[in-house]
């Protein structure tokens, strides 16, 4: 199994083990729970790092590997820890076609990362989606699951300056109250 | 089912029938009613805020006037849409609404009697004060059986759904034998509406008729097509007409479970269904002895976790075992080794939720809507360059050009029509000739296309065909499971082919090799998704192949479209000087004034985003996109 998240400390391991074990709670040991057992971590943790993995495996008595290949086969699951802001760039055939790709390429080049990563700095985690429904509004990027409409390159420097000023405010806010 | 289970069903259903339809009059009892639509197109243009307003000014008042939430009545277009119903008037639809729009609509016809009809999209009764639905000319064509209740009742109450009608047909079901339920859908001509057009009568007498136990009815909501979104406004809008449904299914095949598999996007749909399923069990609609009869039946919900071949029947199943989510050889048919190895039906939302309305109005009530093969509605997803984007309903054999034109009101800002992309992944492109197609199962299988998903995208004069046959290979490719070869690799060299040809960098001989490998694909692929993933290659090649052969020969797109053969320039006698327009919306700093004050691009550094083109003022129309890129003009 390969290493998900680096440089994670002994305690926090041990923490995302704990909160496994609590999410287990109440799910019988059939392995046709897998799937379901698999959101109810990845909703508590933001993701299924490693620990969690073997926790579960044992939990259903089956091989890692089995726990590993579910994980890996869907889409939904992830393998790093989410940022704290999420955006999923809609590349539905309508978006598309009204250039979301153009739009995933905004994101990819202000955020220096591929889809399915997290930024260095755990501010953002980058993926696509396949149509959210709202097709007239295309491009859609949902961000913080809100999906925004008509996001073009310049939108995308907008959504990012939004978020650093508000992050500059809450900076400031505890500076001074500290 | 002896004559005393019969008499308590009825009873039963009696009682359960008196109460909502009291609570239903009760609800509209001489006062105002404010419905919002808050499915998920309604919420992503601000439906939550509108419903907060109401909720806010309702209370800040103390009104008698319930606000509640309904689901989605198709015309996403105009979200968000919210519908008042005053006594006096007839109840009357609002587009476009926000919450300033929201207050004053209180205000003035709520507590007024000023219907604003500048807010207006339509009454859904004819009346003499404003234009109602039914003089549009999509009226003409629309026909909802399966949409009917989408955006007219609150999807969680399930006194709504049955003060409707709802749950009727269960009660008259269970008073028949499996037998002729079985019969009755036969002989309606009910086909699946998950694509294949299977008919769906005939699939539940295989199940019947097969051995072992328990029997599983299993509803698939995967809906993996990405540019469909009709399941999902089934169950965000009426999910009781889908249980229903199901609950019929699993009476006449045999089966003890049901399980109602869910697309992982779509939270509101699992929420909604999750409530409906609840409320089902606490009125003994569900679970043992189902209206004191002797039938029992449990449905539950499954979420899938993304994963497109997941659609396909057997895969599914494996999902639901815990398994990655892989196809497998048929035979056996999964109503002879399905689920857990049982005989399993498998459904499709829209094939469940016509049950109810044939157990109720009889096989030739469904059989004299549509065509002779295809009996019933088909319910499309409209997007793309279309103005009245969203669901419609029309009955089978519909042209295209009536959907289109009438229905869907045409192309938006006078553009040309290049093609209509039905059917997703699996479907394909036509053309302007094959508009005048009566839509039905066998006539879109003969164009070379599919009724797949029910996706129907609309292209106009700036979608390049070729990018569209990429696009979709794309997604296949990268949806594709890997067990079989044929599909593995079959899709990842068609699409490196067709990524070549976006790049100008095909040769002329590869269209033919294109073309051999899409066939040999299409036949020795395992499931569906590798047997129609060339469909969207082969429709292109078949109706467009001049623009293949474009991109090779010339380096040329002909939309404007694939990036790579495309160059943004600034005609320099256009633009003009005092402008910065375009040098600040770039967004890569890749346009300066030269000496003259004329803006010039760097084609270095262009990433050719467009952003300068929308932004250049329309009095200059200064930037324009040329093909080649060799076409512009070197200092
Ligand atoms: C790759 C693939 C994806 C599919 N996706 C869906 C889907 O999203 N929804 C659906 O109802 N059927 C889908 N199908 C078709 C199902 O396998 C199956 O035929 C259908 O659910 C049967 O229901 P019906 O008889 O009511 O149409 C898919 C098939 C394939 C091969
Ligand atoms: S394609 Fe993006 S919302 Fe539908």
């Amino acid at each position: 199994m390969t290493q998900t998240d680096p440089g994670k400390t002994a305690e926090e391991k041990a923490q995302s083990r704990q909160e496994t074990k609590q999410a287990l709670k109440g799910f019988g040991r059939k392995k046709q729970n897998l799937i379901p057992i698999l959101q109810k971590v990845q909703g508590r943790l933001g993701y299924l790092p490693r620990e969690a993995m073997t926790e579960i495996a044992e939990y259903l008595n089956i091989p890692d590997i089995d726990v590993y290949g579910v994980v890996t086969f869907y889409n939904q699951f992830r393998l790093t820890p989410p940022g704290r802001h999420s955006v999923r760039v809609c590349l539905g055939t309508a978006c598309h076609m009204k250039g979301g790709y153009i739009t995933l390429d905004a994101w990819k080049r202000r955020l220096d990362i591929n889809p399915g990563e997290t930024t260095t700095d755990r501010e953002f985690d980058m993926d696509t989606v396949a149509c959210v429904g709202c097709c007239t509004k295309a491009p859609v990027t949902v961000v913080d699951n809100k999906p925004e409409g008509k996001v073009e390159p310049t939108r995308v420097d907008g959504i990012l300056l939004a978020f650093e000023q508000e992050r500059e405010v809450k900076d400031k806010e505890e500076s001074e109250s500290s | 089912m002896k004559a005393a289970e019969r008499a308590a069903v009825a009873d039963a259903f009696k009682e359960i029938k008196e109460r909502a339809e009291s609570r239903w009059r009760e609800l509209w009892h001489n006062k105002p009613v404010i419905m919002v639509g808050t499915a998920t197109c309604g919420r992503a243009a601000g439906a939550l805020e509108v419903l907060q307003t109401f909720r806010d000014e309702v209370k800040k008042r103390n009104l008698d006037c319930p606000v509640i939430e309904v689901g989605c009545m198709g015309h996403c277009y105009a979200e968000p849409l919210v519908i008042i119903s005053k006594p006096g008037y007839p109840p009357i639809c609002y587009g476009y609404v926000n919450p300033v729009i929201a207050e004053r609509l209180l205000k003035e016809f709520v507590l007024g009697d000023n219907p604003c009809p500048e807010f207006v999209i339509g009454a859904l009764e004819e009346n003499d004060i404003v234009p109602s639905f039914t003089d549009f000319p999509r009226a003409q064509y629309e026909q909802k059986i399966i949409l009917k209740n989408c955006g007219h009742t609150d999807p969680t109450e399930i006194d709504h759904y049955i003060a409707g009608g709802g749950y009727s047909a269960l009660a008259k079901a269970l008073e028949m034998t499996p037998e002729d339920i079985v019969d009755e859908v036969k002989k309606s001509g009910l086909r699946g509406r998950g694509g294949a057009g299977f008919p769906a009568g005939l699939k539940w007498e295989y199940c019947r008729n097969t051995r072992g136990r328990p029997k599983y009815i299993i509803c698939n909501a995967d809906e993996g097509d990405p540019g469909a979104f009709m399941d999902r406004s089934i169950l965000e809008s009426d999910p009781h007409s889908v249980i229903e449904g199901m609950i019929i299914a699993g009476y006449a095949t045999g089966a003890r479970y049901g399980y109602i598999y869910v697309r992982a996007e779509y939270p509101l749909a699992v929420e909604r269904t999750q409530i409906a399923l609840t409320q089902a069990k606490k009125f003994r609609l569900l679970g043992n002895h189902i209206l004191g009869s002797s039938f029992n039946f449990d449905i539950i919900l499954f979420q899938g976790s993304g994963a497109f071949v997941c659609g396909e029947a057997t895969a599914m199943a494996a999902s639901i075992e815990g398994k990655p989510g892989t196809p497998r050889a048929r035979p056996p048919r999964m109503t002879t080794e399905g689920l857990f190895g049982k005989p399993t039906v498998v459904n499709n939302v829209k094939t469940l939720a016509f049950v109810p309305p044939i157990i109720r109005n009889g096989a030739g009530w469904l059989k004299s809507t549509g065509t002779k093969e295809s009996s019933g509605t088909a319910v499309f997803a409209l997007a793309g360059k279309i103005v009245n984007t969203g669901l419609v309903e029309v009955p089978m054999g519909t042209t295209l050009r009536q959907i289109i034109y009438e229905v869907g009101s045409g192309i938006p800002g006078g553009k040309r029509f290049r093609a209509v992309q039905i059917g997703g992944p699996s479907g394909g492109c036509l053309p302007e000739p094959a508009l005048d197609l009566p839509v039905d199962f066998d006539s879109l299988r003969d164009a070379g296309a599919m009724m797949g998903s029910g996706g129907m995208v609309v292209l106009d004069e700036d979608d390049c065909m070729v990018e569209i046959a990429r696009y979709f290979l794309e997604f296949t490719q990268r949806e594709s499971c890997g067990k079989c070869t044929f599909c593995r690799l079959g899709t990842k060299q068609m699409l490196e082919v067709l990524n070549d040809f976006t790049l100008g960098q095909g040769k002329i001989e590869d269209i033919d090799s294109l073309e051999r490998l899409a066939e040999e694909v299409k036949a020795g692929s395992l499931c569906g998704l590798g047997q129609t993933a060339p469909n969207p290659i082969l429709t292109t090649l078949r109706y467009f192949r001049e623009e293949y052969e474009e991109h090779i020969l010339m380096g040329r797109c002909p939309a404007l479209m694939c990036r790579q053969l495309i160059a943004y320039y600034i005609l320099p006698d256009k633009c003009e000087r005092s402008c910065d327009a375009c040098v600040g919306s770039c967004t890569v700093e890749a346009i300066s004034a030269n000496k003259k004050r004329i803006k010039v691009i760097d084609q270095e550094k262009c990433v050719k985003c467009g952003t300068c083109l929308a932004a250049c003022p329309p009095q200059y129309n200064a930037v324009v996109k040329l093909s080649p890129p060799s076409e512009v003009p070197k200092k």
